[in-house]
């Protein structure tokens, strides 16, 4: 018996032995340098693996921080400012300073506002939709509802609304990886700069036809009559192709161009109630 | 206009055919089969076959409804033919209580463990069968006989287990086969064993009915029947003696209900046709090779189950013929 | 046994209702909408303006590249505007919109009815008239005749073939062609193999058409060089892969042009226009649209100007039905459905098909059940309920390694489908992403 076990012993410790040997020259063969400051940089990742950054993730936009020589085209959009600097301490490097963004959708064609013309019946995404025709509404711009900006995001941080039939973001949980972005094929989807509070004022709308023919399908179209670009101070707003648009750097959150607006096309978010003097009714989004 | 014009993606129509019809044609196919079922072994087959078909229709119920929470398809006619297979794979004479136990292995580790019909790797009534085989063999493997030739119910062995006992014991083929029953009984089905190995007639009858409503091919059953003949014909050329004839084991155990209507599963089957020659020829070597020197006297079950295990493989290699040739 | 394709293929109800339905002349209506986007390729350039007097035939968009095509008014009348309307996709298309008035053709154009079989033109004279009078293929594909006709460098066209399978369901109107201009059609064939300098050609028709057949095989006795060849009736027969492979038995390589195995296809309803464009001088301004349906009071064939709006041709065959649940345009495997009937008729609506709304609703999705079917009716010996799952995971390199660029979009995989599945909307759009990386890939 003691010789049976004896013996196993022996051969196990023969074969690991072995084993252990043959691999200590192959790891010697096939080693690979690696910049150990590529581990570093990684730890002070968020480790999210989003690609938000336009790298295939964490691991592969460490590399490319070792890499470079500087970080002015580089940025973790999720990490934001702290984490960068991090990384820059890492490396002895500048980082760059970035305002935090956070997704925006620019449609508000609820089903009440935006009557259907038609009814799809195909696979249910947004791609397909769009490859199919301009959508169930007449407005050829505007969001199909079927979500794929919702299955684009791994942060849980936008989700369809059910009553209004659009999508709706978190704006705690986003961090303006650009997923939705890329997902929406009607190109809706923006990333805006972060106000404190919560607070936005955009142009919710993309609806680039003549002013009759977006108010015909939608009611809170943006008609592109320009009232807002003149009443705006800051040269924030912009009109190009029949559609107004704020640009998020400029706008110093006045929400004049909001009362102006005749479709209500422009939406002011997480404002207090204003005083007396402001007779037009907005419709907020709720967040 | 009052209702909205309704736009989808081509192709605008679609053949009246569906899953749940495929099921209930499969179905359909087993009822000779069934009926004669009970016409042998008598009341108990009935019994037998009514418990594993609730039980295997509950469960799917249950487990999708309180575990799964999601929606239920126990209707779809799977579950019901899951049940109807389990049933056939087993002994008229099996307690209820095993019965419950072989459906709910098979339905719920068989089928929806995997994510429900479809994405399972396993025929679910064979990883029941296979179940209660190796945790019950005693009742599982005793067998009541044809009750219409007198011998109300007595326990008997298969032909299997009789040539594989003899065998063993060194009596040469030729002293074993007059003890068995003849070719013309097994093939109409006087013989003994699970519900669905009686009769192997009808069994090829249901067979051609699911041919001709295109429920299934004719690869998986003509290949895995075939290889069997093949190969057990080699052995008995090179020692009539010592193996059984090609005949014999077709017409014998599991053979038929096997190569018909287990192996033909469309989700655990191969998706070209010759992937399906190559599945089914895989089930006929294996189940002679346990058949002859295996411990168990049939095979099938196992040999199904194991190129079940080789089907993604068979999916990812034996691409179709394309046209235009290959690129 | 009649000859037919090897690899997979359906059989879904013929449904050819409208088949006895002579042509009717549809009346002109009062405004027309002429995109400028008829064909494959690039689209033509607009030469006329806002205010501009028309006639029928005249041109009006002049072809915007190498594979494009001539546009020609199609009535006479004043241009109303150039400008954009939605077309069947619900998206904004350029096009010219013009005002009906009266019905003056150009001169050139030789308006009698006369069969005019001699001609004396060399190929390059047939080519340049297919050009400028912009023929296109009538079969759904559009693509101009003019470049298919003339074979790339290094290729040589051995052989014609002319389609006139019409393997959809429904639709009817190349089977009425073939009945009502069969002389025509052969003229127009013998054209296009004077214009392709081949000695063979051959017509294959579906036996669900013996009319049609037995009509056109009385036609061609004389001219040893045109076979008519009867087929077993399967979709998709129509494809042109698919029908050089029933005729000859040849099978174009993947990723190549018929040409590849010296054959040019062409519909009959293009031999048709062929015949007219250089007989009679006649630019492809009408065609013959099937409008069809179960729901439909008279199921018609008409001969219809392009552009006219969609409601018209509803209308003369009996008003839109009530139950109307889907529109259309084409035949019912690949025809695309449209959310307007302000929609124009153009080269490629082969018909108008009304579907009622019980059966023109999917059945709910179940889960895939690994059955094979679209396996065995792929007619191109892809496997759908792959392409599918890699699409919808967007796994790119997959669908691309599985050939999904093959893909006829013929519909016969999400037509079997028993869980009526969603097959070839994924793989359509596997096919056009996959499509887009290859093309960056090569710049």
């Amino acid at each position: 018996m003691s010789i049976t076990i004896l013996y196993t012993i022996i051969t196990l410790s023969a074969i690991g032995a072995t084993a252990a040997i043959i691999l200590y020259f192959v790891a010697q063969k096939f080693k690979v340098y690696e910049d150990p400051r590529i581990d570093d940089v990684e730890g002070a990742l968020p480790g999210a693996n989003c690609g938000g950054c336009g790298f295939a993730g964490c691991r592969a936009f460490a590399e490319a921080c070792v890499k470079e020589n500087n970080l002015d085209d580089l940025f973790c959009p999720v990490g934001g400012n702290d984490c960068m600097t991090d990384v820059a301490g890492i490396l002895g490097l500048e980082a760059v300073k970035k305002d935090p963004r956070v997704a925006v959708v620019r449609c508000n064609g609820t089903c009440e506002h935006r009557p259907k013309t038609n009814r799809f019946d195909g696979a249910s995404t947004c791609a397909i939709a769009s490859s199919v025709y301009s959508g169930e509404t007449g407005c050829q711009y505007g969001c199909h509802g079927y979500g794929d900006c919702v299955s684009a995001c791994d942060f849980d941080a936008i989700h369809m609304n059910p009553e209004t039939g659009l999508p709706e973001v978190v704006d705690e949980k986003c961090v303006a990886c650009g997923a939705c972005v890329d997902a929406c094929p009607k190109d809706l989807i923006e990333l805006r700069k972060k106000f404190p509070k919560g607070r936005k004022i955009y142009v919710s709308c993309r609806n680039k036809d003549k002013g009759g023919v977006a108010r015909k399908a939608c009611k809170v179209a943006c008609i592109g009559c320009g009232k807002c670009e003149k009443e705006c101070k800051f040269d924030a707003i912009t009109i190009a192709n029949n559609l107004a648009f704020i640009d998020s750097d400029k706008c110093k959150l006045c929400r004049k161009c909001v009362s102006v607006c005749p479709t209500h096309a422009i939406i002011e978010v997480n404002f207090p109630p204003r005083k007396i003097k402001e007779i037009p009714k907005k419709e907020t989004v709720e967040n | 206009m009052s209702n909205l014009l309704t736009v989808s993606p081509s192709p605008h129509v679609h053949t009246d055919d569906s899953a749940r019809k495929i099921m209930y044609k499969v179905v359909l196919a087993l009822v000779p089969a069934m009926a004669w079922s009970v016409f042998v072994f008598g009341i108990d087959a009935l019994r037998v076959t009514l418990i594993a078909v609730a039980a295997c229709m509950a469960f799917e119920y249950l487990i999708q409804r309180y575990i799964l929470k999601t929606e239920s398809t126990f209707t779809d006619g799977s579950a019901i033919l899951t049940g109807i297979l389990l049933a056939f794979n087993v002994p008229s004479s099996l307690p209820w209580w095993i019965i419950l136990i072989g459906a709910l292995v098979a339905i719920g580790i068989g089928k929806l463990s995997f994510g429900g019909l479809g994405n399972n790797i396993f025929n679910p009534a064979l990883v029941g069968r296979v179940f209660m085989l190796i945790s019950f063999p005693v009742q599982m493997t005793v067998w009541p006989t044809n009750t219409q030739s007198g011998i109300d119910a007595v326990t008997s062995a298969t032909p299997l287990a009789v040539i594989k006992e003899s065998l063993k014991n060194g009596k040469p083929i030729s002293e074993i086969m007059p003890e068995l029953p003849t070719g013309m009984d097994m093939l109409l089905g006087n013989i003994g064993g699970s519900l669905g190995e009686a009769s192997a007639i009808l069994l090829i009858l249901g067979g051609l009915y699911m041919l001709l409503r295109k429920v299934i091919t004719w690869h998986t059953p003509v290949s895995v029947l075939g290889s069997m003949v093949i190969f057990s014909g080699i052995l008995w050329l090179i020692n009539s003696e010592g193996f059984a004839n090609p005949v014999f084991h077709l017409l014998t155990g599991g053979a038929m209900l096997g190569a018909i209507y287990m192996a033909t599963d469309m989700v655990t089957s191969p998706m070209t046709g010759k992937g399906q020659i190559i599945f089914g020829a895989g089930i006929g070597v294996i189940t002679i090779s346990i058949r002859t020197w295996g411990a168990y006297p049939e095979g099938i079950s196992f040999a199904i189950l194991l190129m079940n295990a080789f089907v993604p493989l068979i999916n990812t290699y034996v691409k179709p013929k394309r046209f235009g040739g290959q690129k | 046994m009649l000859k037919t394709f090897k690899l997979g293929g359906v059989h879904p109800p013929e449904n050819k209702i409208s088949a006895n339905a002579a042509i009717r002349q549809l009346d002109i209506p009062k405004t027309v909408f002429i995109p400028i986007s008829q064909h494959i390729g690039a689209p033509s350039v607009p030469v006329v303006k806002k205010g501009d007097t028309v006639k029928a035939g005249q041109l009006i968009a002049q072809s915007g590249g190498f594979v494009s095509a001539n546009i020609h008014s199609s009535v006479s009348g004043k241009v109303k505007k150039v400008d954009t309307i939605p077309d069947s996709s619900g998206y904004p298309k350029m096009g010219v919109v013009i005002d009906v008035e009266g019905n003056e053709w150009e001169e050139a154009i030789d308006r009698s009815g006369t069969l005019v079989k001699e001609y004396s033109f060399t190929s390059e004279e047939i080519v340049g008239k297919i050009l400028e009078n912009g023929i296109v293929g009538l079969g759904g594909a559009t693509f101009p005749t003019h470049v298919k006709i003339v074979p790339p460098k290094g290729m040589k066209a051995e052989m014609l073939l002319i389609n006139g399978v019409e393997c959809e369901p429904y639709l009817t109107s190349d089977h009425r062609v073939m009945l009502e201009k069969p002389d025509e059609i052969i003229v127009g064939t013998r054209l296009l193999m004077k214009a392709m300098k081949v000695d063979k050609a051959y017509i294959g028709i579906e036996s669900n058409k013996p009319d049609a057949i037995k009509l056109l095989k009385e036609k061609v006795q004389g001219y040893k060089e045109i076979v008519i060849v009867p087929l077993k009736v399967k979709y998709p027969q129509g494809g042109e892969k698919q029908l050089i492979k029933a005729v000859t038995g040849k099978e174009v390589p993947s990723g190549g042009l018929p040409i590849a195995v010296g054959a040019v296809v062409s519909n009959v309803g293009t031999a048709f226009a062929v015949y007219e464009a250089v007989q009679k001088n006649k630019p492809l301004f009408e065609r013959v649209v099937t409008v069809t349906g179960k729901g439909v009071k008279t199921p018609s064939n008409f001969m219809v100007r392009l552009g006219t709006p969609v409601s018209e041709l509803v209308e003369a065959a009996g008003s839109l039905p009530e139950t109307t649940g889907k529109v259309i345009s084409g035949g019912p495997m690949m025809g695309k459905a449209i959310a307007s009937m302000d929609v124009p008729v153009t080269k490629g609506t082969s018909g108008i098909l009304l579907m009622e709304s019980a059966e023109s609703k999917r059945e709910k999705t179940l889960p895939c059940i690994r059955c094979g079917r679209c396996v065995s009716a792929c007619p191109m010996g892809l496997e759908p309920y792959l392409l599918q799952t890699t699409a919808e995971k967007q796994m790119w390199e997959e669908t691309e390694k599985n050939n999904v660029m093959d893909c006829i979009e013929c519909g016969s995989c999400s037509y079997t489908c028993p869980s009526s599945r969603p097959l070839l909307d994924y793989i359509r759009y596997g096919k056009s992403s996959v499509g887009q990386i290859i093309r960056s890939r090569k710049k």
